[in-house]
This record gives C-alpha cells, structure tokens and sequence, in this order.
C-alpha cells in the first residue's frame, strides 16, 4: 500500500479543480457503475430458459463458451496478446476436472477450482516463457504450446483415453443435490452461476488500474514503459488470470457433457473462440456475449439445414461480416450510433 | 538392416523433396506477409486449388504431368487476381483481427466447395509409368518422385532467387518489402506490385501443391491441416524474404522425415519444440530483419 | 558537493560502424534548465533514448542523483523520477485526455496494478490530473479521445503526462516540434512555470525558444559534445557557428 503522497507542485501555483469540471470528474470516475444495459445478457438467458426448453445442453455449451471467449477477450481485446493457443488452458481444464471424475473425485465445484489452478499454472508458466515475443513469433509460440500439450495427452493415453476421450467421467450432483440430467437443467443453471460469477470478477478487473494499463499496454507499448509500469509483469498477471477462466471454461464443459476429448486442445477450439469473439468485438468485454450465441447458434442452424456443407455458411457469414461490419458487430453497432448521433 | 549413413541419405532424400515443395508454398506467404503486412492464413487455398486442378485434368482430362502443373500454376494464380482485389486489399493495413476472421472464412468456404466439388475423399494421383518407380542413386533406390521433386524444386527455386535478384520486377518487391513508404515516393505503382507479387505467391503455391501432392494429400481440409506447418516455416524463415523459408523449409522437411523414421511416436513432439526454440533464439525467424 | 540530478560518463553508443554516441560527459544540476543543440542526425535522441534506458549503451555509465541506473530498465528509471516525451506524440490515442494523464499518475502513485478497486475510486489521482489538464488549458477536452486533438493540443498532453510521473528530471524531446505557432506559446508557458527543483533538458533546433529558456547549452555534434557553456558564450563561439552556418558564415 504506497504512503500518502507529499503534494509537490509541479508547476508553480497549482491548485485543485474548480467545480465547473466536477462533473467531468465523476463522470470519469463512474465508468466502471452498472448500467441498464448489462443486464440484459442474463435476462435473455433466462428468457431462453423459459423459451427453448428442450435446447437447455445447446444454451448451457453457449455459456460456457462465453466464459472461454470473455478469458480470450482478456488477453487479446485488453492485453493485446494475439493468440491461437487458447485452447491449451480450456483443455488443460477440462482434462482436470475430467481426470478427478473420472478417478472418484467427481465433486463439480472443487472440480472447477482445481481445474483454475491447474490452467494457471500452464497459463504462468507458458507465459514466463513466451511473453517476451511479439508479433508472428508470439502467436507461432502460442500456437506450439497447445500443440504441445495435444502430443502429450494423446501420448499419456493410459491417463487421458487418447485419441478415443476421457472415459468414464463420473459427476456428481451439485451441493450433493441437484444431479446433472438428460434434460441439461442443472447443468443450465450451473453455467450460467459460474458465468455470472466469473463475469462480475472480470469485470471488476477490468475496470480496475490493473485493467485500464492493460488498455494502455494495448495501445502504446512503449508509452507504457516510459511512464513507468512494469509491461511484462501486468501481461504475465493478465495471462495467468485469462488462463484460470479459460480452464473453468473447460471444467464446465467437461463436466456437464461427462467426456473430453483431444480436441480441447485443439487449433480449432483454439481458432474458433478466436472468431466468435472478433465477430461480436474484441476489447469491449460483450463482443464475446454477442458472438458466442451468435457463431453457435448459427451453427446448429446450418448444420441441420445441410449437415455436410455447413461450414460454406459459417465461411461466407464470415467473409461478409468483415466486409460489411469491421470491428465486429458491437463496432456497427458504435458507427451506427454515431451516425444516429450525428443525424440529430 | 540399412546401414545408419544409408538410412541418412534417405532420409536427407525425402526430406529435401519434402522441403521443396513446403517452400514453393510458403515462399509466396512470406513474402505478402511482409510486403503487405497481412495475415493470410488462407494462403494453403491455392496450393490446395492447385492441387485440385492438377489432379483433375490429369484425372479427368489425361493431361501429361507437366502440362496439368503448368495450367494448374496458371489457373490459381490468375483466380487470386480478383480475390485479392474484392476481398483483401480493403483490409490492408488494418486490424489483424480483421484479416484473420476474413481469410478463416474463405478457408471453410473453400473446404465446403472442395468437398462439395470433388468429394470428401483423398484425391488419387496417377503418375506416368516412369515416375512410379524407383531410380537407383547414391546408397540405393530412391522414389523417382523424390528425385524428380528436388530437381523440379532446385531449378525453380533458382529461378526465383535470380528473378528476384536480378529483375527490376523483383527490385520493386524488394523495396516494397524493405520500405513501403520509400518505395510510393519513388514512384512504384503499390497496388499493381501487390497484385502481381499475390499472384506469384498464390501461383507458386498451387505449383508446390500440385507438385507436391503425393506428399501432402489432396483433401478438402488441406488449407487448415496443414496451416501449422506453413506458418512454421514462414515464422521460423522470416517475413517478406526468400532464402529464409527455403533454410526454414529443410529444417522442417528434414526434421520432419527424421523423426518419422526414427522417433514416430515423438515426431511432433520434436518439430513443435524445434519452432519453440528457434523462435525465442531468433524471434524475426533466422533470415528476419532486426 | 551534491550530487548532479542526472550525469552520464564516457556514454557510448554504436551500431557497428555508426557510431551515434562517443564518449559523451554530461552533468545536469538540479534545478538546471539546460538545452541540448546540435544539427540533424547529431544524436541527440539517441542520447535520450540512452538517458532513459529505451537503448542500451555500447559503453558508460548513466547516473541519476549519483546512482549508478546503467543496468536499470526504462521504467525502474522512470519511478526515480527520470521523465521524458516523446519527439513524435507517443500518446494512448484511443483514449481520453484525462485517461492519458490518470494512468501516468496512477503509476506514479504506485497503484497501477491494484486489481480490485475500480479505477474511478482513486478520486485523489483523478483529481490531480485533472489540476495538470487545467494548467496545461486542456480541461474542456479532458474527456475527448486523444486522437482528436489539435497537434499542438497533443504535445502538451504529453507534456501533461510526464508531470503526472513527479519528474525530478524531465527530458522534453523537441517540445514545439510541428506544433503551429499560433500554439506554441502555450507549452513555452507550461515550460517556463515548471517548479524549480525539477531538473530541465531540452533538446530544440528553435533558437528562439532556447536563449529564452535555457540558463545552459550543450552542443553536441556526430554524437560528441562539442562545447558546452552559458548561452552568450555559445552564440558567440565560431565554432557552433560553423556547425550550422557552415564554414563561409564564419567570419
């Protein structure tokens, strides 16, 4: 905790603000409050609740793959570390919390934790490593890691069921009541917990200094060496942070479905995520709670209109959206308010 | 029991013929990359085009080998003209991000349309009779293919290196690759030199992916298969240069056919911790600028 | 005596054959306020850069208030009070003016890490930013994202947030640099009411703005000091003359 600091004057005859730029103060000051806004992710969650009944696993995948996308947007929207190796924490945790549950331990929640640690360990490690590369080496050496990682659990298949998947995952009901059934409600409302929770702590983070040189490390790296923060330390802590949640991501996955598979470390988990996040927008922590829905339920949509050739249609939305909507769809969601601004 | 020096030059053998045909590939990535710093991470679209169109005529059409490659070449590098017109040079400079979610998208487009197209299957590559064979060379019989690789590959990597050594063409590539700024002031017409230089890169990528079809196989998911191995070459190589990735590509063609010969369980292992090491020894590649 | 607040011994720099520092010997006192001429490509950045650690030396030492800082990072200078801008606006251009300065002072004050508490609850370091915004004259646009500034407005946020760090030494690279005249007497304003302990160097080709300043020159030439003295004696020194004049305007 830094001691009160001395009030030297910097220039001769400073003094404190007058009032008229009070309320510029506050409103700076008051960025990080609640507003209407955000509480409509968590009431179109339960609306859907209500509404698809019978979609309950497909709404409670999309939650957690909003919690895999937020630690994505953590380390890519506000640390600026681009990276295709994302996947390397959300399987680390998912191989956690599967491993335990499938060796007797199959408590959800501890599950969960464990699954935190044991991402942020590979999340600390990897990035004292590699954190100090920029650019196209950056993301190759990120790229590795998860590769990596895919070798080994593949190889260690007396552990981790190899190429066939974790087998035998045994879960158990939560707070030893609500058992994980067909119908996917327990496993619905244990998401969208975890997602809230791990949401409102994101959120504090990145509204807090920590977060807001996280922007600036973002911005103008060498700014922020010239006044003073220590770059590579807050990149690591961002690192490490995103890769517990990536992980928790994981466990949930893992343990409401009861299987993990090589493919949770995987480029394609790793380049997907990626997507569904530049879709909704990076860097402005609801880009993933626009794209995730949007990629997956897209997805499912296609995939039962053409099951084979889906893939087209996911490819040309794609093409279109950065042809038409740059900077995701909360950046035309920006323009257009500009432009409604600019009307009046 | 193949002596050790012996089981060397084959291995050397299969690997150089490996790494000519990943350098024809990722030669032309590297170069976009640099000049026009964007992230195409659709460039294995063309070899895979030019895989396809190769296999086809040589299929469907009986073309001989050379000329099925020749139109190949052709075909995709005259198709990436307007593709690079319309779609990627609005995102020039731009977000990475941008170009990323562009270049994803073609690549399950271009997946879906090849499947759709020609089917889910590995395309069959029937090679004239005397090249099925075996060609008796140094310690023992090489695959003819092989031989022919390497020495297809040695005369047009030689012929890119003076093209781009000597050429005024290649001049301009090399101050626009250098200093984009430098290189408009002095009058280089930019856009046409991206044009040309994209479809040089995308030509010389369905040349290495037609030629090198019976090594890397021609499957609808080509571009994302093999994605990795490009982009190592071309990180490890250096950006927007042409010797790099051709020593890039030995140490991953060489490395690669090694470690399927002696460790196969652990080969990936080896590659993936092999770009690790380089990178955080050279983070420009071995050939990068400073 | 006391120590000089910033020194440099025997500093050097080359990049193989260049040489861009040669042996250079600097002292800055406290309270000094000191300018740094020399014709294009002398160095005198590169000097900068070598002062605060964004380039490493070939060979010297570097010494803040009689520490050794040599091995040190840029931005553990930085928290010893070594202050620099930027000759071309190394600014966060995304964000507003005031997020500008706060981070500045936020770091300064040692809670740029904090985790848990919202930026906004550090009213004290909000409000000090704001009082420098106020000095510099750019309240009113405290809230605007930097990027669309004026020029001119632009280098005095940078000025704005180097005194957000408390310098106890404050390089400013070509402070006026580009800026349109018509504005440029605002920032000689903030320079002239800087506080008296904080120790001054500034590199300028504007003459005028240096004999108004500057107690101090140092000349420095192809990365060597050439002279160094009390601005009379080098306005009236042949040899600075020559340097810029040429060898004709030496009469």
């Amino acid at each position: 905790m830094a001691p009160p600091r001395a009030v030297r004057p910097r220039l001769s005859g400073a003094a404190s603000p007058g009032a008229p730029h009070a309320a510029a103060i506050d409103a700076f000051a008051h960025r990080h409050r609640l507003r209407g806004y955000e509480a409509a992710p968590w009431l179109a969650a339960l609306a859907a609740y209500f509404l698809f009944p019978g979609y309950l696993p497909l709404v409670a995948q999309i939650l957690a793959t909003i919690l895999f996308a937020l630690s994505a947007d953590l380390v890519l929207g506000y640390a600026g570390i681009v990276t295709l190796g994302q996947a390397a924490f959300f399987g680390a945790g998912a191989y956690t919390a599967g491993i335990l549950a499938a060796h007797g331990w199959g408590e959800p929640i501890t599950g969960l934790l464990a699954a935190a640690v044991a991402a942020a360990a590979i999340g600390f490690l990897s990035g004292l490593v590699i954190l100090r590369s920029t650019g196209l080496a950056l993301l190759m050496q990120t790229l590795v890691v998860a590769a990596l990682l895919r070798e080994t659990a593949n190889k260690a298949s007396a552990i981790t069921g190899g190429d066939d998947g974790l087998q035998g995952m045994q879960v158990w009901p939560i707070f030893g009541r609500f058992e994980f059934g067909l119908f996917g409600r327990t496993a619905f409302f244990y998401c969208l917990a975890v997602l809230f929770l791990c949401w409102l702590a994101l959120r504090r983070l990145v509204h807090s200094p920590f977060g807001r040189s996280l922007t600036g490390t973002r911005e103008n790296v060498g700014r922020m060496h010239a006044i003073g923060a220590p770059v590579m330390r807050r990149r690591l802590t961002a690192y490490t942070i995103s890769a517990a949640f990536a992980g928790i991501s994981g466990a949930l996955i893992a343990q409401t479905a009861s299987f993990v598979g090589l493919d949770s470390l995987g480029l394609e988990r790793s380049g997907t995520v990626l997507i569904m996040l530049i879709i909704g927008g990076v860097g402005r922590l609801y880009g993933a709670f626009i794209g995730v829905p949007l990629y997956m339920i897209a997805q499912d949509r296609f995939s039962s209109i053409d099951p084979v050739y889906w893939f087209f249609w996911i490819g040309l939305l794609m093409v279109l959206l950065v042809t038409f909507a740059r900077g995701g769809i909360l950046g035309l969601v920006d323009r257009l308010r500009s432009w409604g601004g600019g009307l009046r | 029991m193949p002596s050790a020096l012996s089981a060397v030059f084959f291995i050397g053998f299969h690997g150089i013929a490996f790494a000519m045909v990943l350098y024809l590939i990722s030669v032309g990535l590297s170069v976009t990359m640099g000049m026009m710093g964007f992230v195409n991470l659709a460039h294995g679209v063309f070899a895979m085009a030019g895989g396809y169109v190769m296999t086809r005529l040589m299929n469907q059409q009986g073309a001989p080998l050379p000329l099925a490659l020749a139109a190949a070449t052709v075909v995709v590098a005259v198709a990436s003209l307007p593709i690079e017109r319309v779609l990627y040079r609005r995102l020039y400079g731009g977000d990475e991000l941008d170009q990323v979610l562009l270049t994803m998208g073609l690549v399950f487009m271009s997946g879906a349309a090849a499947q759709y197209l020609c089917g889910p299957l590995q395309q069959p590559l029937r090679l004239p009779p005397g090249l099925n064979g075996g060609v008796r060379l140094g310690f023992g019989e090489v695959p003819a293919y092989d031989a022919l690789l390497i020495v297809c590959g040695a005369g047009l990597v030689t012929g890119l290196w003076l093209g781009i050594e000597r050429s005024r063409f290649g001049a301009k590539i090399r101050a626009a690759v250098d200093n984009l700024r430098m290189a408009q002031s002095l009058g280089i017409d930019t856009s046409r030199l991206f044009s040309l230089t994209f479809a040089l890169g995308s030509g010389l990528a369905a040349l290495g992916g037609g030629l090198g079809a019976s090594l890397i196989t021609i499957t609808p998911g080509y571009a994302l298969d093999n994605l990795v191995y490009f982009l190592i070459v071309v990180a490890i190589g250096g950006l927007g240069n042409i010797r790099g990735p051709f020593l890039a590509a030995l140490l991953v063609g060489i490395a690669d056919s090694a470690c399927k010969y002696w460790i196969p369980q652990f080969g990936a292992f080896f590659i993936y911790a092999m770009t690790m090491a380089i990178l955080l020894w050279r983070p420009r590649g071995l050939f990068g600028r400073a | 005596m006391s120590a000089p607040a910033l020194e440099t011994r025997q500093l050097s720099k080359s990049f193989g054959a260049l040489v861009v520092a040669n042996a250079i010997d600097f002292r800055l006192e406290r309270g000094a306020r000191h300018a740094l001429i020399g014709p294009n490509g002398a160095g005198k950045t590169s000097f900068v850069n070598l002062v605060t650690g964004a380039l490493a030396p070939s060979a010297g030492h570097i010494l803040l208030d009689g520490a050794d800082v040599t091995a040190l990072p840029q931005a553990a200078r930085v928290k010893r009070g070594l202050v620099r801008t930027f000759q071309i606006t190394q600014l966060f251009r995304g964000l507003s003016v005031i997020e500008n300065v706060t981070l500045a002072v936020c770091e300064c004050r040692g809670v740029g890490g904090e985790l848990w508490r919202p930026a906004g609850h550090h009213r004290a370091a909000i409000e000090e930013a704001y009082c420098l915004l106020e000095q510099m004259g750019l309240a009113e646009e405290a809230l605007r994202p930097v990027a669309t500034l004026a020029y001119g407005r632009q280098r005095l946020t940078e000025i704005a947030v180097a005194l957000g760090l408390a310098p106890k030494v404050l390089l400013l690279d070509e402070p006026a640099a580009g800026v349109p005249s018509g504005e440029s007497g605002r920032i000689i304003e903030a320079i002239e009411s800087l506080s008296a302990d904080i120790a001054l160097l500034i590199i300028e080709h504007d003459m005028d703005l240096v004999f108004r300043l500057a107690r101090r020159i140092t000349v420095l030439v192809q990365g060597r000091v050439l002279v160094e003295g009390a601005p009379d004696e080098i306005a009236a020194d042949p040899r600075v003359r020559q340097v810029y004049l040429g060898e004709r305007a030496v009469r």
